[in-house]
């Protein structure tokens, strides 16, 4: 009876429908990711926060991504849990704005986040508040098939020039440079982040994304003159619009295609796929304009109380506790991202030691095109860069349109 | 309610001492016996329809305050891209998802038959009728893909490379719509086949005497009888078309670059998704694609209303 009750409530709450009653000394905490790897980090934390709390009953729920992501608008203003995760940057900004999230600045003071956690600072405020506690980050890149770079006999890329030189070789010897899918879109904003940010560099992003930039404007029009130069030839797969990012894996696992541009959840899938560490490895986005400060992708992901909370006192308790140099380290090391707190260590992993290496001598931190546009913005943006991809000579077209829905979106 | 007050009482004086409702019983009860569903049809259908149009006067996040900005929602509608694809998109729809209704009925005459299991070929011809649309979806999605599907192997052989229909924004709608035709021709088919059940042997029989046969005997005799069925088809198959919807979801998602969308799926895009939450604007989406309804609402309580008459 008892087990019939629990699993009826998991599949309420896996449905989205999320209504756990909680009475005082109770802690509700919403969980996002229900893949075994991120549910095991999760679940590991909250065992040990138990732990060093007996006396808190928590109360964990674990929903899809996506479905969350639609969930959260619901729960937080009708029955919202104590502890929620959800996305800084820009993705925050309409929970901080509608007064959905508490402001937790006095836990960074007391807890001296302004130092542990200083690498993500700027996106967890708004206002010049704290509103949120990251407690993973991942780097992105080129991940690439050096077995096959060693059969061709290229060399890892340093720039721009290098770059187009590997993709033309190894297009001539019948493999595509890059795989990529853009069914859902954001694959495409991280091809555009990356050649934006080593064209333009970290502020012009920001400024971008702030709608402080024309789309029309000379230096994205670079960016996009740059990208066509992947585009013409066909160094990217095609029928790239009909596969998800995970569909795109296939051809790069199949030799067929041997670079791809992807935040480090792809290893794991790289590694399901059959190939070994031997085959596989990371390489920073080589440099387009020489003397461009380089900025990186690294989205992060972070705990919020939600304004309603009805035992902050709790919550902000397990937010110090995930903020932990060591609750930080084992976590990473289970889901295989990187840690925020600078005192936390590094998985063994070569690729997260890579990517530790490639996001801290980073000159800037960029969270991803969808999390720092507004979300209406990078909708609309997403599906250009789809576009392009397909119909490059449309630029003009493209980015006309996206110039008035920024004048719209930004007013 | 009234309670007879007992056999004591003179029948004329029971008569006057009784209650308005009792009075007028037989003119309360059907709305009695209505009112559960009337209420719930006022608060889930009714109620609805007039807040999502007072909503699309609005701009409005569904967190923050709303914005009146009066018929602004349809200011941008009429300057907006994406909703005309959508609208052309939704046209392209109700036009070929007619072919359901002849192909429902073609395989209807077929199966119209008495052959040692007919009813395992009629069981197989209503089977993707049965299955939800999502896997309807994914079948045709893996079907469509230029690599490993069918469509792929199939050009391969005649020596032609494949075109990713999904990813090719002149083709991806009737991708999609051809998707969708499978399983609503298995609904006009078994619309037809419970029609035909009903076409009176007598007049075949009194068309057969008179030397009617072929098309003839179908055009004049069977179809005049199957009218009821044509007129259900027809209406669920426009309604099919216009609430298309998850196949879009499950195959595309609109793309590419929101060249497969419809007004259905627009709306829920800009005013639900992960990227949207413009309620006022996809209410004003809403809003036009009820209005394209009512076209055809009206018609049909017309037709009903004209049958009812006799």
């Amino acid at each position: 009876m008892f087990k019939t009750i629990r699993q009826t409530a998991a599949a309420l709450a896996i449905a989205g429908v999320i209504s756990v009653p909680a009475i005082a000394g109770d802690l509700v905490i919403i969980f996002d990711d229900l893949n075994p790897a991120p549910k095991q980090g999760f679940e590991d934390a909250v065992e040990k926060f138990k732990a060093a709390n007996p006396d808190i009953n928590v109360i964990v729920s674990i929903n899809d991504r996506e479905a969350h992501k639609t969930a959260i608008r619901n729960f937080l203003s009708a029955d919202a849990p104590d502890v929620t995760t959800w996305y800084p940057g820009n993705r925050m900004a309409p929970f901080v704005n509608a007064g959905q999230f508490e402001d937790i600045t006095d836990l960074w003071e007391a807890e001296g986040f302004y130092d542990s956690l200083a690498s993500t600072k700027s996106a967890m405020t708004i206002d010049g508040k704290q509103w949120g506690v990251p407690y993973s980050y991942y780097q992105w890149g080129i991940y690439y098939r050096s077995d096959i770079f060693a059969e061709q006999g290229i060399d890892v890329p340093q720039n721009w020039e290098q770059l187009l030189a590997a993709s033309a070789k190894l297009k001539e010897a019948g493999i595509t440079p890059f795989t990529i899918g853009t069914k859902y879109l954001w694959t495409a904003a991280g091809v555009f982040d990356y050649l934006n940010l080593r064209t333009n560099g970290y502020d012009v992003h920001n400024d971008l994304t702030a709608g402080k930039i024309k789309y029309s404007d000379p230096r994205i029009v670079d960016v996009f003159e740059k990208w066509k130069q992947l585009v013409e030839p066909g160094y990217f797969i095609e029928n790239h619009a009909t596969m998800s990012w995970q569909d795109a894996l296939a051809p790069f696992i199949k030799g067929e295609a041997a670079m791809y541009v992807m935040g480090n959840f792809s290893v794991e899938a790289m590694r399901d796929g059959g190939l070994t560490d031997d085959q596989i490895d990371y390489m920073q986005f080589p440099e387009i304009t020489p003397g461009v400060a380089r900025a990186e992708e690294a989205p992060t992901d972070a705990f919020f109380i939600p304004a309603n909370a009805k035992n902050k006192e709790d919550a902000r308790k397990f937010l110090a506790f995930v903020a932990q140099p060591d609750i930080q380290t084992e976590w990473n090391k289970t889901i295989n991202q990187l840690p925020i707190n600078k005192n936390a260590s590094v998985g063994d992993d070569k690729f997260l030691q890579k990517g530790f290496e490639t996001v801290s001598t980073a000159s800037g931190l960029a969270q991803f095109f969808d999390r720092d546009a507004p979300a209406e913005m990078a909708k609309v943006g997403m599906e250009g860069f789809q576009e392009f991809m397909i119909k490059p000579e449309r630029l003009d077209a493209i980015l006309k349109r996206l110039d008035k829905i920024q004048e719209r979106v930004y007013k | 309610m009234a309670i007879d007050s007992g056999s004591t009482t003179v029948p004329g004086a029971q008569h006057r001492k009784r209650s308005w409702f009792y009075k007028n019983r037989i003119r309360l009860a059907p709305w009695l016996f209505l009112a559960p569903g009337l209420i719930f049809f006022f608060i889930y259908v009714i109620a609805p329809i007039f807040e999502s149009i007072w909503i699309s006067f609005y701009a409005w996040d569904g967190l923050g305050e709303k914005e009146w900005i009066g018929i602004g929602n349809y200011v941008e509608l009429m300057d907006d891209e994406r909703f005309y694809t959508s609208l052309i998109n939704n046209a392209w729809w109700l036009v070929l998802y007619m072919l359901a209704v002849p192909a429902g009925l073609a395989i209807a005459l077929f199966l119209n038959q008495t052959v040692t299991g007919i009813r395992l070929y009629k069981s197989l011809f209503f089977f993707p009728f049965v299955i939800s649309q999502v896997v309807v979806g994914l079948i045709f999605t893996w079907f469509y893909n230029p690599d490993f599907g069918i469509v792929g192997i199939v050009w391969r052989f005649f020596g032609a490379s494949p075109p990713a229909i999904l990813a090719d924004e002149d083709l991806v709608t009737f991708g999609i719509i051809f998707a969708g035709l499978w399983p609503q021709i298995a609904y006009c088919m078994i619309l037809y086949l419970t029609g035909l059940n009903n076409v009176s042997p007598d007049q075949v029989e009194a068309g057969r005497l008179d030397n009617a046969r072929g098309w003839k005997m179908l055009w004049y005799v069977i179809l005049p009888q199957l009218k009821p069925a044509t007129f259900i088809a027809v209406v669920v198959t426009v309604i099919g078309a216009l609430r298309s919807f998850d196949l879009i979801a499950i195959m595309t998602g609109g793309g590419p670059y929101g060249s497969s969308n419809v007004l259905a799926y627009y709306m829920f895009e800009t005013a639900l998704s992960e990227y949207g939450f413009r309620y006022g604007y996809g209410s004003a989406i809403a809003t036009v694609l009820f209005l394209i309804m009512l076209v055809y609402i009206s018609f049909f309580l017309w037709r009903m209303y004209q049958d009812e008459r006799g």
